[in-house]
């Protein structure tokens, strides 16, 4: 009988800590399934976030250091300045890129550092229980926000992508999401040319990726994929926002 | 030589291959002097968008496995203090200067001593601490700087050089010839990718208490180590003393000039000048007690060291102090007149 | 012996590399030294001083509260210094820029005009130069040798022009001083 379906060689057998219909898992399976065809074990390090994604190192089998909340890009700049033929990619939330990590991000994006940031946007802080998020889709309820995101006092939602796709340090900027299949397919080949582009030493490359968090947005795990597509994505719109060749 | 640009030299020497800053006045001077020299070396270095994220790129760089370097002044410290602690936790080794000024707040530009105990008392958030060397003049940097990787990379710690803006811009003949090849230390948690062998985590969150726990009391294993191994310090005619003024970096160095007039005048005048503000010579100091009654601490400060003095003495003797903060500089002969009005009523104290 | 010097007045005038430049002579002649530059917020304008410290042994401090010299290039840094300045010390004096009625009595008052005699070698820029000159010569801090040959390196070998006219200046000054 032929084998069509395995777990990548470099995710752990552990379970997932994350809620079901969370969009953490698949991402973190699409990342080590990439690493394994482009045969990047030996070549990768991880730089994991504060938030949802921080237990990271528990799923993936490479090199993985933890860093301070919001500070993914500057460890991961560290990294690769002494390092520049490994792999780097940081793994970041909403709340780590786009809010208190912002500095840090932007700047890495400007300098054109050759690495790879995993954007996970999902409108909410899930860790500490689903407060606004600086993604936060405008009327969004959140616990911060009970009567919705009112842009006049807590600002508009931040796109992360189409600003930096402003700084001429970056090089291959894509919004995705994971909620069906080919999305998922999609999202996939996104992050292999992310990969590819810090490999060829082209520049800053980040993969935005709407994911689901049912939790937080009080919605079942179906609910929720289709709110992605019904909602979330009017405000984020998909596709490649920035390319060069 | 000016101390910036001999502490920037005695990094490089000291094999330093990342260096990465923000500008604050007063230690501009030692990050221009990285951009240059690194530069030249095809060694890394960066001026980062903030102290945070320089504080950042080092723990990025060391748990690449290079010696990294940062460096700023008292509000840039502060914003350090959060990447200080994580590279506490993870077992990190790193360098980083502070050229402390007038404080609090924005405060001035003037050379200072009151961030002693952000210091030597660790800084950030947690049990931990970081080895604080304070040298006093700008040839003494280049023992203490090699001294700091070595000790940063010997215990996979943050070593803080504690120095202020008169060291920083003072100008002294320097000599580097004292400074040996970096030895290599084994390294073997660094992040390179996994190759051939299992793949490496560097963390600091715990969610277990019992791990947590152990990490910390492992940590405080390390820091009694340092205690018993690290302690340095300096006497200056202490032998005959009977009154010893402790006193640090560029506080240390106007005494002595005090120390010389006083001397003049038969005031029999010593000093201990603690070179590892942590972990802090309490031991040599509790000898002296034993011989010497009146202890005069001199800080420009409010009263910061005065605290580690006063443990140390754990109540023997009688502890005088000096104090200069807010960025004023003493002269010799300001210290002279205070310390010798000190020591003649210590002295007709003892005849009474 | 030990001797402290501090060299004050606007920021432009040389202030800081008349010190340096001291400094750097001293260390030359193999005597102990430090320089300490005051470091205010203005890059251009406003005061600048700094102290130098010239001994046969260790230094202990190189901050100076009562030095034997003072050099003033402007009337606020001669109303400040002269009072620190010790009994019996010199105070060299821009004559060109400072008006020393108010002087102190208890000490020796070396007054260059070193405006007029700039003037005579073309540019002003070297008056720090030419009070240095009559610095040396009044103190015997350290030999006019040590303070000529030490030109070519501050300067650098190839730029022959500028040494020139500094070593021009520096005569001038110690040539104005009668023994």
């Amino acid at each position: 009988m032929k084998k069509v379906y395995t777990r990548p060689k470099t995710l752990k057998e552990a379970h997932f800590h994350y809620c079901p219909g969370c969009g953490h898992g698949i991402i973190n399976r699409l990342l080590m399934e990439v690493v394994d065809e482009m045969d990047l074990r030996e070549k990768a390090i991880c730089v994991a976030p504060a938030g949802c994604g921080m237990l990271l190192y528990n799923y993936f089998d490479i090199d993985t250091l933890e860093s301070a909340h919001g500070r993914g890009a500057a460890v991961a700049t560290g990294i690769k300045r002494v390092r520049p033929e490994n792999l780097v990619f940081s793994y970041q939330g909403d709340g780590d890129l786009a809010a208190i990590g912002t500095a840090e991000g932007f700047h890495a994006a400007n300098r054109g550092e050759p690495i790879s940031v995993i954007f996970v946007n999902n409108g909410v802080y899930g860790m500490t229980g689903g407060q606004m998020a600086p993604t936060t889709l405008t009327d969004q309820v959140t616990t911060t926000t009970p009567l919705g995101r009112d842009p006049i006092l807590a600002g508009h939602p931040v796109k992360i992508c189409e600003v930096f796709a402003m700084l001429d340090g970056t090089v291959y900027l894509e919004r995705v999401t994971v909620n069906n299949p080919a999305a998922v397919l999609k999202a996939k080949k996104a992050i292999k040319k992310a990969f590819q582009c810090q490999l060829d030493g082209k520049g800053f490359s980040l993969v935005e990726i709407l994911s689901p968090c049912p939790t937080n947005w009080k919605m079942g795990p179906v609910e929720a994929c289709r709110w992605i597509d019904e909602v979330m994505t009017k405000q984020f719109p998909l596709g490649v926002v920035k390319e060069v060749s | 030589m000016s101390g910036n640009a001999a502490l920037g030299e005695a990094a490089v020497l000291s094999g330093c291959t990342c260096y990465f800053g923000y500008p604050i006045t007063p230690q501009n001077e030692l990050t221009e002097y990285m951009a240059k020299r690194m530069g030249e070396l095809g060694r890394v270095f960066i001026q980062s968008e903030s102290e945070i994220a320089a504080i950042n790129m080092v723990l990025g760089a060391s748990v690449a496995g290079a010696r990294a370097m940062t460096s700023s002044s008292s509000p840039g410290m502060s914003l350090k203090q959060e990447g200080i602690s994580y590279l506490a936790a993870d077992e990190l080794p790193a360098v980083v200067v502070d050229m402390v000024r007038g404080g609090p707040g924005m405060g001035n530009i003037s050379p200072a001593q009151s961030d002693y105990l952000q210091a030597t008392r660790g800084g950030g958030h947690g049990d931990y601490k970081t080895i604080v060397l304070a040298p006093g003049s700008v040839q003494e940097l280049t023992e203490v700087v090699p001294l700091a990787f070595d000790l940063a990379d010997q215990y996979r710690n943050p070593v803080i050089i504690l120095g202020d803006g008169m060291l920083g811009q003072m100008m002294e003949p320097v000599s580097f010839e004292n400074i040996k090849p970096p030895k290599e230390y084994p390294k073997d948690y660094i992040l390179t990718g996994a190759k051939g062998r299992p793949a490496r985590m560097v963390r600091s969150l715990l969610f277990d208490t019992k791990e947590e726990e152990e990490h910390n009391w492992k940590l405080v294993r390390k820091y009694q180590r340092m205690e018993q191994n690290e302690v340095r310090y300096e006497t200056f005619m202490a032998d005959d003393a009977e009154m010893i003024v402790v006193a640090y970096g560029i506080g240390a160095r106007i005494v002595r000039g005090a120390i010389k007039r006083l001397r003049q005048e038969n005031m029999k005048v010593g000093m201990l000048r603690p070179i590892t503000a942590w972990p802090f010579p309490a031991a040599p100091l509790q000898e002296l007690a034993n011989t010497v009654h009146d202890f005069f601490v001199f800080e420009m400060s409010a009263g910061q060291m005065i605290e580690d003095v006063k443990l140390a003495l754990a109540g023997k003797g009688r502890i005088h102090f000096y104090g200069r903060p807010g960025g004023v500089i003493p002269t010799p002969v300001e210290l002279y007149r205070i310390i010798g009005r000190h020591y003649y009523m210590a002295a007709r104290r003892k005849q009474q | 012996m030990t001797t402290r010097t501090i060299f004050s007045g606007f920021g432009g005038q040389g202030v800081l590399s008349m010190g340096f430049t001291l400094a750097n002579a001293g260390m030359l002649e193999g005597k102990y030294v430090t320089y300490l530059p005051s470091y205010g917020v203005e890059v251009r304008g406003g005061t600048a001083n700094c102290t130098v410290v010239v001994s046969d042994e260790e230094i202990a401090s190189p901050v100076a509260s009562e030095p034997e010299f003072v050099v003033a290039m402007n009337q606020p840094s001669f109303n400040r210094f002269q009072n620190i300045l010790q009994s019996g010390g010199l105070l060299c004096v821009n004559a060109s820029l400072v008006d020393i009625a108010s002087a102190r009595s208890d000490i020796e008052i070396l007054a260059i005009p070193t405006s007029e005699l700039a003037e005579k070698l073309g540019t002003i820029k070297v008056a720090n130069m030419i009070i240095l000159g009559a610095l040396i010569k009044a103190s015997n801090i350290i030999s006019f040798d040590a303070m000529i040959k030490n030109l070519a390196e501050l300067l650098g070998e190839g730029r022959s022009k500028l040494i020139k006219l500094n070593k021009e200046a520096l005569e001038m000054g110690f040539n104005y001083v009668k023994e």
